[in-house]
């Protein structure tokens, strides 16, 4: 195989990795730009990727199985926002224990459902899953030189996950800067106050923007559990959410450095499992430094190589109206 | 009033949009006419009148019984002191809290005011104190935030900045529309604020502590925007502390006292004497007696001083001076020009770039080894400008922040333990000395209020006998009352022959007390004047502007 085709398979599981990090990241930005942290990716993308899988093992439908793993994901973003809007918490430490929760949660249930160890039943079944598109021609410009690989292996061939996920950074965008609610958005989460005495709810904005949140993360989950993967294994998210926040971080809280960023962590992940033990002349290169190297990259990225990541103002802290 | 009238006045008030509002000002003298024929008792109808209002926060009872009307097309002033109630007063008006009881009616009409929007919606608009706006918005973002009328917002946006055009030019209220909030200097975002309320439709402008963060000449213009407002028809209440701006802008002026409004009077009618003393309770001098200052050695000494701030910008640059035994000189500039780092640096908290700086003769290691530690057992005096980070420790009692600093000296230790007694009848005899109240060394620090606790900083390090005392904003979130106090004991400190560095925003404050005064300006001082300069003088080289002001210029 040439040296592009081999760059084509990295690239083409580069977006396969990258899609779960995609959807949690963006809705991470929901929340945090409304000002509520949100270190809980981890947990709401666990949780429903269990509860996506269950439900689609026990309906046979990959969209039932999505549905769930909204509801579920998005209540417990609206567990955070009831912590840490309304009743005004820390929000790193309701983060934390939802990420416990959700953890430990999708082990018993799966236990006590399925028997099978904390896993859910593979998905065999048709229509159980979220299967490849195959978009139109795509078999046919295969032969074509260079565009007719990338057109057949790179952008054909992905599940409707993928391509709602690179649909969801414009939209995220638009959103974002072209909707009133966007506008809200971005003020509720630098200066409160002055959403407040503008007359408009700051709780119920920040809520709406957690309950975004809630919806992408279940995106995330139900991509991993009912379409990367056939099925919930334990611990199936590995820190997928904190990579999430990292490259939210380093994208600076926007949609589309987002997408970049991802992009990247997605590309560092799918270099270490193809070349998981190089052998580099003088010696091999242990597989493990080249699964670390994601992790190596987050910290060096973040420890300051990405010039200074202003966070939203009021990220972080509750809003209490001043006498 | 007759309920008839209410309802009457209840269909002319549901205008608020600009076209609707162009045919009530054309109907306005007929208004105007029908109500006096309607109710012979009035002369004007009011555009605020509030009855009876209560408000309690737990045990403090904020406001009593308030009563207030203003009457429409006037500047009315509420002064008081921190604390008095001013400003929940204008809370409940704008919807922030709800009152416990009492009648609120705008424009004759009984109201209840749940909202911020409620209050928007009758054309009440509010210009905070501390900015309520988003710094890394643009002006146009700011002012649609909230009124942005559809979901999407690029309609709105071309009509915003129609409507922002149009009240620029109508009021004066010149401001680039796409600027940056937080690139903009205080003065314009006040404007910013400004036009947000304009733009949602606002007869009624409420300001809390406008002229706080703005040069003399910034009030000045505001004023100016606020005399044109009330040309145009529009109401407004202004919430101070400082009299001169009453007296200088106001049509009648009301004062609050501990909850209570104690007093409305006509401004014209009513003297600064008489407001303060309504404000206080008690006859209060505002000028400063003091006599001549007999200078003597130099005991401190700035030699070409330079200070960065933490992102590395230099924020003092290049300054020296010296400061006499029994002579107090006033530093004046607006705020962030670089007196914080000034000081910090002489009182050894920030390293300075270059420079030297004496005491006593004897260089202190500005640019490394200074510490105030050290600095204090040399005899300087550090009054940090900001008591509640770096003067006290809120949490502790009185007792404890009365020795912070002091904790190691003889007299308060006993071996390797706190002298406990010791420090408690110290405590005592401090706030004996210096009236704090209530007189109780075991309090926690944060149930005193502003001025008591200034007290305690100043009682703290005064008492050390210090022979440099630097005190920033002495006076800052401090009522009228306890400014007599303190300014008295920075005089008594000159003259018992220390040297004192004053600085301070407060430009009254440093022309009555200081003997000479600096200007700093971008990091530099500008100028050096007697006690005796004028304040459009002092304004100018605040502003930037160097050289002999002219008459006009000092507008």
């Amino acid at each position: 195989m040439g040296i592009f085709e081999t760059l084509i398979l990295i690239l083409d599981s580069t977006v396969r990795l990258a899609i779960p990090l995609m959807f949690a990241a963006l809705a991470g930005l929901y929340s945090e730009r409304s000002g509520i942290f949100d270190i809980g990716l981890e947990g709401k993308m666990l949780a429903a990727a269990f509860a996506g899988a269950a439900a689609a093992a026990v309906y046979g439908s990959a969209w039932i199985g999505l549905f769930f793993a909204i509801v579920v994901s998005t209540f417990l973003a609206l567990v955070h926002g009831f912590a840490s809007i309304t009743h005004r918490g820390n929000q790193i430490v309701s983060g934390v224990a939802i990420n416990f929760i959700a953890a430990g949660t999708t082990i018993i249930l799966g236990q006590a459902w399925f028997r099978q160890g904390g896993r859910t039943p593979a998905l065999s079944a048709e229509g159980s899953r979220f299967t490849a598109i195959e978009l139109p021609f795509a078999e046919a410009v295969r032969d074509v030189p260079v565009l007719g690989l990338v057109y057949s292996e790179l952008i054909s061939g992905h599940s409707i996950l993928v391509y709602l996920a690179f649909a969801a950074v414009p939209f995220t965008w638009w959103v974002l800067f072209r909707t009133r609610f966007g506008l809200r958005l971005r003020a509720v989460g630098e200066n409160p106050g002055a959403v407040d005495t503008a007359g408009i709810s700051v709780t119920w904005l920040r809520y709406r923007a957690v309950m975004c949140t809630g919806i992408l993360c279940g995106f995330a989950g139900a991509y991993l559990a009912v379409a990367q993967n056939a099925g919930f294994v334990k611990d199936m998210t590995a820190g997928k959410g904190f990579i999430a926040l990292a490259a939210l971080i380093f994208a600076k809280w926007k949609p589309v450095p987002v997408m970049f960023a991802c992009l990247l962590f997605g590309f560092l992940d799918a270099v270490a499992i193809r070349f998981a033990g190089i052998d580099i002349g003088l010696f091999e290169v242990p597989p493990q430094f080249m699964q670390s190297l994601p992790y190596i990259l987050t910290v060096v990225l973040l420890a300051g190589f990405i010039g200074k990541a202003i966070p939203p103002k009021a990220g972080g802290q509750p809003y209490v109206k001043e006498r | 009033m007759s309920p008839d009238n209410c309802c009457g006045g209840a269909a002319h008030q549901t205008a608020f949009s600009g076209w609707i509002q162009a045919i009530k000002m054309l109907g306005f003298g007929n208004f105007e006419a029908w109500i006096s024929a309607t109710d012979g008792n009035r002369m004007a109808p009011y555009a605020i009148e509030l009855t009876g209002i209560n408000k309690s926060f737990g045990p403090v009872h904020a406001n009593k019984n308030i009563n207030l009307a203003v009457h429409k097309g006037t500047i009315h002033g509420i002064i008081g002191e921190n604390g008095a109630g001013k400003s929940t007063l204008m809370s409940i008006l704008y919807g922030f809290y709800q009152a416990d009881s009492g009648q609120i009616e705008v424009d004759g009409k009984p109201v209840t005011i749940n909202t911020p929007n409620d209050a928007i919606a009758m054309g009440i608009g509010m210009v905070h104190q501390h900015f309520m706006l988003v710094e890394n918005f643009t002006v146009l973002e700011n002012v649609m935030l909230g009124a942005e009328g559809a979901q999407l917002i690029s309609g709105s946006i071309t009509k915003a900045r129609q409507e922002l055009k149009h009240l620029e030019e109508e009021y004066a209220l010149q401001v680039d529309t796409d600027a940056i909030i937080e690139e903009l200097p205080v003065g314009l975002q006040q404007r910013v604020e400004i036009l947000k309320a304009l733009y949602r439709g606002a007869e009624i402008l409420i300001l809390d502590e406008p002229t706080g963060v703005l040069t003399p000449a910034e009030a000045d213009h505001l004023f100016r925007i606020l005399e044109q407002l009330k040309e145009q028809g529009k109401t407004i209440v202004l919430i101070t502390h400082k009299l001169r701006e009453i007296m200088a802008v106001t049509d009648n002026v009301s004062v609050m006292r501990q909850g209570e409004m104690v007093a409305t009077r006509k401004t014209s009618e009513t003297s600064v004497e008489e407001l303060a003393e309504l404000m206080v309770g008690r006859r209060v001098l505002l000028r400063v007696e003091k006599g001549e200052a007999k200078p003597g050695d130099v005991k401190l000494s700035v030699e070409n001083l330079t200070v960065k701030d933490s992102r590395g910008v230099v924020m003092v640059d290049n300054v020296s001076f010296d400061v006499r035994a029994g002579e107090i000189v006033g530093i004046a500039g607006v705020a962030g020009n670089g007196q914080s780092q000034m000081i910090e640096a002489i009182a050894g908290i920030r390293r300075a770039e270059t420079g030297r700086v004496l005491l006593d003769g004897e260089p202190i290691g500005v640019t490394g080894e200074a510490d105030p530690f050290m600095l204090r057992k040399r005899g300087m005096a550090h009054v940090p400008e900001d008591r509640h980070h770096m003067g006290l420790v809120l949490q502790f009692e009185e007792n404890e922040n009365s020795i912070l600093g002091y904790h190691g000296d003889d007299e308060y230790v006993n071996g390797p333990m706190l002298d406990i007694d010791g420090i408690r009848s110290d405590a005592r005899e401090k706030i004996e000395k210096y009236d704090i109240r209530p007189p109780n060394c075991r309090l926690k620090t944060a149930n005193f209020s502003g001025g008591n606790q200034q007290k305690i900083v100043l009682a703290r390090e005064m008492e050390q006998d210090p022979t440099v005392l630097i005190v920033g904003q002495p006076t800052r979130g401090v009522d009228v009352g306890a400014i007599e106090f303190i300014h008295k004991r920075i005089i008594e400190m000159r003259d018992a022959g220390k040297a004192v560095l004053l600085v301070s925003v407060e430009l009254d404050e440093i022309r009555s007390l200081a003997d000479r005064i600096l200007v700093m300006f971008a990091g530099r001082v500008v100028g050096e004047r007697g006690p005796d300069a004028t304040e459009g003088e002092l304004g100018l080289l605040m502003a930037g502007v160097e050289g002999e002001p002219t008459k006009e210029a000092a507008e």
